[in-house]
Formats: C-alpha cells, sequence, structure tokens
C-alpha cells in the first residue's frame, strides 16, 4: 500500500453554464502511477489544471504530504514540485535541450554569464538518470516527439519535482517510444515520484498504472486498483453503461465504385492505385508518416499530383484546390482539428457552414435564420453536446468537436468522405456515437475513405484495407481476410528490397 | 452569466469604455458637449475612422497595413493633380479610388502569391508609395484652385448633408457598409474564418488568397477615400499627407477590441476607438495641452484603454 503523497478533496470548479467539477476527490501515491480517467468533458483536465495552478477552484482542499496547500499559479505548482507534461509539448524548438530544461533559471558564473558547462553538465546527469541517450546540446526541433518527451520528463525530474502528470503521453508515439516510455515510467516509480497517467487507450492503463481513478461528467466515479477490474468494468465506469459492441460494423450492397485511383504519383506518394465502391469505408492503415494523410489530401486538391489518374464517377478529375474537390463531391476531414480541421474561435454554427455559405446565399446577405436551423438539425441528429450552438468550438469537448467538424463535412453532401483519424482524442463513449454516425453515412450510399493508426478501429469498421507504407500501397485487404498480423506483415514484408 | 451575454459584454466594453471617457472630458471641460465641438470631432475623426474601418478587414485577416498614409497621400496627389490640370472631378475621384485599391491588391498579391509577410510588405509599399508621391509631386503642393473645380469637390471635405459635416456622412456610410459585409456575406464569414485559422479554412473550401487579396483592397481604396477628403479640404494635396496615418488606424482597431492575431474583432469597435482618439485629440486641445504632452497623453491613454480590455478579457475566460 503506497504513502499518499498528495490528495484533492470534494474539489469543486463551475464555469459559466456548466458544473465542470462536482466534489471530486483525487489522490495521488507514492512509488505509485494513477490513471485519470473518463470522458472527454468528464473533468480530467479542469482536475488537472486546478493541480497545476491554471484554474483556481471554486471549493475543496488539495494537501500535499499531509500539509494543506493553494496552487496558485503553474508556477508555484513547480516550486511545489508538481509537473505536468502536456499533450502538446511546451519546449522551444530553436532552443537546445539543456537551454530548454534551464530556462528561466540559467546558472550563471560569478562573473554573470551563463555557466553552460554546468547546465550541460546536470542535464546529461538527469537525462542519464532516465536512462536515455541525448545529447544535451542537441536543438529541440532536430529531436523526435518521443524524445522531446523525454526532455521534458528531464525538466521535471531537474525541477525535482514530486509528482509527475502526463496528459495523453502516448498520442504521437511508436510502438517501440511507447515501450521505452514506460521503463521510464517505472524507473520514475522506483525514485519514489508519484505520477498520474490519463490516458484514453485503456490498453495502457493496464500495462503501466497501479490505480485508477475514474471521473464522469465532473463527479467521482470511483479509485480501484488496476489488478481488481477489466476493460468492460472500466468502460461501465466511464461511460455509465455497458457497450454491448465497440464496433458495430454493418454491410452495404450496393456494388457500382465511385472512385478510382490510378498510379498516383507526387512527392510522398508513389504509384499508388487502388478504388472505392459506393457505401463502403475503405481504411487506410500505415505507421505515422506512412503518407496517408498526404494520400488524402492529394485526392482532396490540396497537394497537386504529378502523374496518374482520379477518376470520379467515370469522369477523370484534376483538382487545384479543396474547394473544386467540395464542389465535385469529395471531402476532406482532417486529423488535427486545432490545427487545420476547425476554426476554434468561431462558434459552432459558422464552422458547421464554413465549407457550404453557398446554400445560404441571398440577394441581402447570408439567410443566418436558415444556418442556425441546418445547425440545429446536426445538432440533434449527431448529438453535438452544448448549451448553445453560438458557444465557441474550443469550448466543446474533443469528441463534440470531432462531430461539428463531421458535420461541417455532411452538410456539402459529399459522395467521398475521407477521414483521417476520425476518433482520435474522442472518448469511448462518442467513439460509438461516431461509428454510428459512419454507418449511417454509408447507407446513404456515401463512401468513405477512413484513415486510421488504431488497428481494432481500421479492422472493426472497414469493409477493405489498404496497407500504405513509405508512399506505396502494400496491401489491400478484404474485412474477410484482414488481421493485424496480415497488416503489420504487409507493412515490414518488402522493406528489405 | 452565460457565455452569450459574457460575449455581449465583451462586445459593448469599448463603447461603456467611451461614455465614461466622454463624461469625464464634459467635466474637465464644458466646451465639449457643444454642438459645434461635437461636430469638429467627428470630422477630425472620420478620415482616420474611415481608413481604420479598412485596416479592421486586414487585421481580422491576422495581418496588417502599414501602406493606408502613404496610400492616402498617393492617391490625394493623383486626385489633385488631375483637377488642377481640368480633368472632369468624377473621371479625377475614380482614378483615385482606382490607384487606392490596386495599391491594396498588390500588398495582397504580395503577401499571398509571394508568401511575404503582411508587415514586411505593406512596410515595403509604404515607403515605395511616399516615395512616388514625392517623385510625382517634386516634393511641393499640388494646389486645386477653388475657381477651376467644380464646387462638389470642395464640398466633399467642407460641405455639409443635412446640416452634417459630409465627411461624417461619408464615414457612417463606409461603417454601415463594413458592418454589412463582415456579418451579412460570405465574404465576411470567411474574413474572420481566415484570421481565426488559415489552414482550416483553406481545407473548408474557402479562397484564402482571395479573402486576403480582398481585404487589403479594401483597405487601400478606403485610404484612397480619405485621401480624397483629405484633399478637398486642404484644397491641395501635401506630398506628405498621410504621414504616420497607420498608427492612428491601427490603434483605433485596437482600442476597438480587435485582436491583432485575427479572427476576433468587429467594426463597431473600430469606431468606437477612432471617436476615442478624436475625442482625445479634442479634448487636449480644449485643455490647451502643449502638442508634445498631448503625443504623450494619448499614448498613455492608448495603454490604458488595451490593458483594460485585456484584464476584461482574460477575467471572463
Amino acid at each position: 500500500m503506497g504513502k499518499q503523497i498528495l490528495t484533492m478533496k470534494n474539489i469543486s470548479k463551475g464555469f459559466p453554464g456548466v458544473k465542470a467539477l462536482d466534489n471530486v476527490d483525487f489522490t495521488v501515491y507514492e512509488n505509485e502511477v494513477m490513471a485519470l480517467l473518463g470522458e472527454n468533458g468528464a473533468g480530467k483536465s479542469t482536475l488537472m489544471k486546478i493541480l497545476s495552478g491554471v484554474y483556481t477552484k471554486d471549493q475543496g482542499e488539495i494537501s500535499l504530504n499531509g500539509e494543506a496547500i493553494e496552487v496558485v499559479s503553474p508556477k508555484d505548482a513547480t516550486e511545489k514540485g508538481i509537473a505536468i507534461i502536456h499533450q502538446e509539448l511546451n519546449l522551444i524548438p530553436y532552443l537546445t535541450v539543456y537551454e530548454n530544461i534551464f530556462l528561466g533559471r540559467e546558472i550563471k558564473n560569478s562573473l554573470g554569464s551563463l555557466d553552460k558547462k554546468k547546465m550541460i553538465e546536470e542535464t546529461k546527469e538527469v537525462l542519464d538518470r532516465l536512462k536515455v541517450n541525448i545529447n544535451p546540446k542537441s536543438q529541440v526541433n532536430s529531436l523526435s516527439i518521443a524524445q522531446q518527451q523525454m526532455v521534458e520528463i528531464a525538466k521535471a525530474l531537474s525541477l525535482n519535482a514530486k509528482i509527475i502528470i502526463m496528459d495523453e503521453p502516448t498520442d504521437t508515439l511508436t510502438d517501440q517510444e511507447v515501450k521505452s516510455l514506460f521503463e521510464i515510467i517505472h524507473e520514475l516509480k522506483k525514485q519514489g515520484k508519484g505520477l498520474v497517467y490519463i490516458s484514453h487507450r485503456l490498453k495502457e492503463v493496464f500495462e503501466v498504472c497501479d490505480r485508477l481513478t475514474v471521473l464522469r461528467d465532473g463527479q467521482f466515479i470511483g479509485e480501484k486498483m488496476v489488478s481488481e477490474v477489466d476493460e468492460g468494468e472500466i468502460i461501465r465506469l466511464m461511460v455509465g453503461r455497458t457497450l454491448d459492441e465497440q464496433f458495430p460494423y454493418i454491410k452495404t450492397d450496393y456494388s457500382e465504385e465511385v472512385l478510382q485511383v490510378e498510379n498516383l504519383s507526387n512527392e510522398y506518394i508513389k504509384n499508388l492505385s487502388f478504388s472505392l465502391r459506393k457505401g463502403e469505408i475503405l481504411g487506410v492503415s500505415g505507421l505515422v508518416g506512412a503518407g496517408r494523410t498526404e494520400l488524402a489530401k492529394t485526392l482532396y486538391g490540396y497537394y497537386k499530383k504529378d502523374t496518374g489518374k482520379i477518376i470520379l464517377n467515370g469522369e477523370e478529375i484534376n483538382f487545384n484546390s479543396p474547394r473544386e474537390a467540395l464542389d465535385k463531391g469529395i471531402v476532406y476531414v482532417s486529423e488535427d482539428r486545432k490545427y487545420d480541421g476547425l476554426i476554434l474561435g468561431m462558434d459552432i454554427t459558422s464552422n458547421i457552414t464554413i465549407s457550404s455559405l453557398e446554400k445560404f446565399k441571398t440577394a441581402i446577405g447570408l439567410n443566418k435564420k436558415e444556418e442556425k436551423k441546418v445547425a440545429e438539425e446536426y445538432r440533434d441528429k449527431i448529438n453535438i453536446k452544448t448549451p448553445s450552438l453560438y458557444q465557441r468550438v474550443e469550448n466543446l469537448s474533443g469528441g463534440n468537436q470531432q462531430k461539428v467538424a463531421i458535420a461541417k463535412s455532411l452538410l456539402t453532401d459529399p459522395q467521398v468522405l475521407i477521414l483521417d483519424e476520425p476518433t482520435r482524442g474522442v472518448d469511448v463513449g462518442a467513439k460509438r456515437e461516431i461509428y454510428d454516425l459512419l454507418n449511417e453515412i454509408k447507407k446513404q450510399g456515401r463512401s468513405i475513405i477512413m484513415i486510421s493508426s488504431e488497428m481494432p478501429e481500421i479492422l472493426g469498421m472497414s469493409d477493405r484495407i489498404l496497407v500504405i507504407h513509405e508512399g506505396q500501397l502494400k496491401g489491400n485487404l478484404n474485412r474477410e481476410e484482414a488481421n493485424q498480423e496480415k497488416i503489420m506483415s504487409h507493412i515490414m514484408k518488402r522493406e528489405e528490397n | 452569466m452565460d457565455t452569450r451575454k459574457k460575449e455581449i459584454l465583451n462586445k459593448i466594453r469599448p463603447l461603456i469604455g467611451l461614455l465614461i471617457f466622454s463624461i469625464l472630458i464634459r467635466i474637465l471641460s464644458p466646451r465639449f458637449l457643444t454642438k459645434s465641438n461635437l461636430f469638429n470631432v467627428f470630422r477630425q475623426t472620420s478620415i482616420n475612422a474611415i481608413i481604420a474601418a479598412g485596416m479592421t478587414f486586414v487585421i481580422l485577416t491576422a495581418g496588417i497595413d502599414l501602406s493606408v498614409g502613404s496610400i492616402l497621400g498617393f492617391s490625394g496627389a493623383i486626385a489633385a493633380s488631375m483637377l488642377a490640370s481640368g480633368n472632369n472631378i468624377f473621371l479625377a475621384l475614380v482614378v483615385a479610388l482606382i490607384i487606392g485599391g490596386l495599391s491594396g491588391m498588390l500588398n495582397g498579391v504580395i503577401i499571398t502569391k509571394g508568401k511575404v509577410q503582411p508587415f514586411i510588405a505593406t512596410l515595403a509599399i509604404m515607403i515605395l508609395l511616399r516615395g512616388a508621391t514625392m517623385v510625382f509631386t517634386n516634393g511641393r503642393p499640388i494646389a486645386v484652385p477653388a475657381a477651376s473645380v467644380s464646387p462638389i469637390f470642395r464640398w466633399i471635405g467642407t460641405g455639409e448633408l443635412l446640416g452634417v459635416p459630409v465627411p461624417v456622412v461619408m464615414m457612417v456610410f463606409v461603417f454601415i457598409i463594413c458592418y454589412y459585409i463582415l456579418n451579412h456575406t460570405q465574404f465576411g464569414r470567411h474574413i474572420y474564418a481566415v484570421g481565426g485559422n488559415e489552414e482550416a479554412s483553406l481545407l473548408s473550401g474557402v479562397n484564402t488568397d482571395k479573402v486576403k487579396i480582398l481585404a487589403y483592397t479594401i483597405s487601400g481604396i478606403l485610404a484612397a477615400v480619405a485621401g480624397i477628403i483629405v484633399t478637398s479640404r486642404l484644397s491641395s494635396a501635401q506630398p506628405t499627407a498621410g504621414d504616420g496615418y497607420e498608427l492612428d488606424a491601427i490603434a483605433a482597431v485596437v482600442l476597438g477590441g480587435t485582436s491583432l492575431v485575427g479572427g476576433q474583432g468587429t467594426v463597431i469597435g473600430t469606431i468606437i476607438g477612432a471617436l476615442i482618439i478624436g475625442i482625445l485629440n479634442n479634448a487636449l486641445n480644449l485643455m490647451d495641452v502643449q502638442s508634445y504632452y498631448q503625443m504623450i497623453a494619448k499614448a498613455i491613454v492608448i495603454l490604458i484603454a488595451v490593458l483594460l480590455d485585456r484584464k476584461g478579457k482574460s477575467k471572463s475566460k
């Protein structure tokens, strides 16, 4: 039984219109990893923002090593030994590793100038403690995401953090990198740290966490030992109901082909050929960086094609911009809602209609009433949870943001939807809703190209699966014959030549 | 308070500032609230406000336009020289507006097609057009003798319509059109979208280059409108006309609550921002503050206003 380092008791926090946290308890134990679980919008980030001094709580107590504390600012949190490693890393790309680690607390020599030697030495020492091999003098933007994460962890260590919070740390890592991260987590446990692990990937929770705390709709649902629960139980705690089927695949009986791609090549992809049938989901699998997103954006007119043909409904097409693709019935939903998927500072209605404003044009300008009506329709149809359609999209949870993005694409009345990582950063309950939505789209006779890094999702939802590696097509599998091993072996197979 | 109410409060914040500020000045100088003085304030504000309206489009796209002062000077000089050599007044005005629009379009093309940062591109055009104006005028004012041109030209800068100064009428007209464009047209929505997230807008099918080029074109045209008013009022085109006006316009936009990051702001805010600056200038004159001290006072007011605005916004988060 671990010793409690940090306890948060009866924490409440309200925002305009919502009670984000309602009497939540949370404990971090020495030498242990505590998983913090819950759907998007359950209050995980709010709780962690309170702990790291970004938000102030409305009520409740926090105590550190038995002593009551108030965390008034992120700086204060750092000084009290609470470090948070965000999903989006907070390093300065053009500075070196050691400059980042000592940013704001640079060591100076007696003359007042920087003592680089000492900083480099100390950086090396921390990195050694983590057993990672990174040169302290490397510029951060030359490191992989995984390495950058290690640098963040090293920074936390060098700040002598007692509690390290990791928010979705594996989202952008490869399997190998995840493995080494887990080794580091074990190392940190041994050194007596208390860790908080936030993830949507339940598999990882079983692998690396000792206990878990579940939140739902801002409420504390329970704290359990990981060894005493199974996946079904966790999901039940998170969503408050059992999910009978994770992947509700359906078969449609259309047969005609909508889209043919022949020998498509450009800077990113080489000689890709495949076809897409009406009413099917074509899964696109491959490692990160395999050229999947680039393929999608080439079909969408964002990247130019050099050679090859794209044939839509028997007609060869050449798009010079996404607008032209949209007008022909191809739409792309980005993998990165924040970067290029949505306009976060704009309201929900305007985001839904932005691709289809032509529909709302009248002689005296845009018909805003009609826009509102359409937005309401989509809100009800695909269950976008929000107090108001004039809410800014940035205030929505990941799942609801994704629904807005899909609503935007559906409003263009597309024949072909290219969905890039449609459930990334989306919680279990909303995931299921998105899958149901995909089925709905299939039934309407529209076709979906679904790019995903989540193997179970690809296998569970696709009618056919393309395997892409280094811009080339490595395999084209039917639903029946596909499995994880086959896909991986297609990726690896021709690696040698 | 719900989010909607807070957003409304955020929107009228500049207006509240303007009212408090006006009351304060009324107390300090009783002469402030006379009809003739108020018209004077509005007339003086109109030039900056018209430029700032165009600047709002540009700043909403996350850009900046430093060239407006030079466009004002250049288009004014062209109009004056055409009038002085006996051309038809409407021809002269249309040519001045086209020059302004083309200059703005050039900014937009350099920024979008040449992928040059707006600050640098418009800085270059600012210097270029100031130089061109100097060359064109030989560095001397171009007089527009009242006898040789239609009285309509003088009327633009000094006349009245139903008792209201013509530049003020033009200002109101410009703001109504800008408000309409930004709030009720597809182009207006696209302006906010591009400023909010250019990549996402592009992927949503917005022709982002076209939107930006149009924004700079509008800014250029409105700078030329201001150039015509200035030339008319002085009955001559000064080679240095408009020098530094870009900064007052940017200040008005920012005072009006528009974010330099793009995507957030209103043209109503801008007119209030321009009025705050206009009233401040006027009040300092009424109180006989020396012009050097006026600059310092203006800077302080701008800083305080923007700081208060920041504070209010971060609280509502």
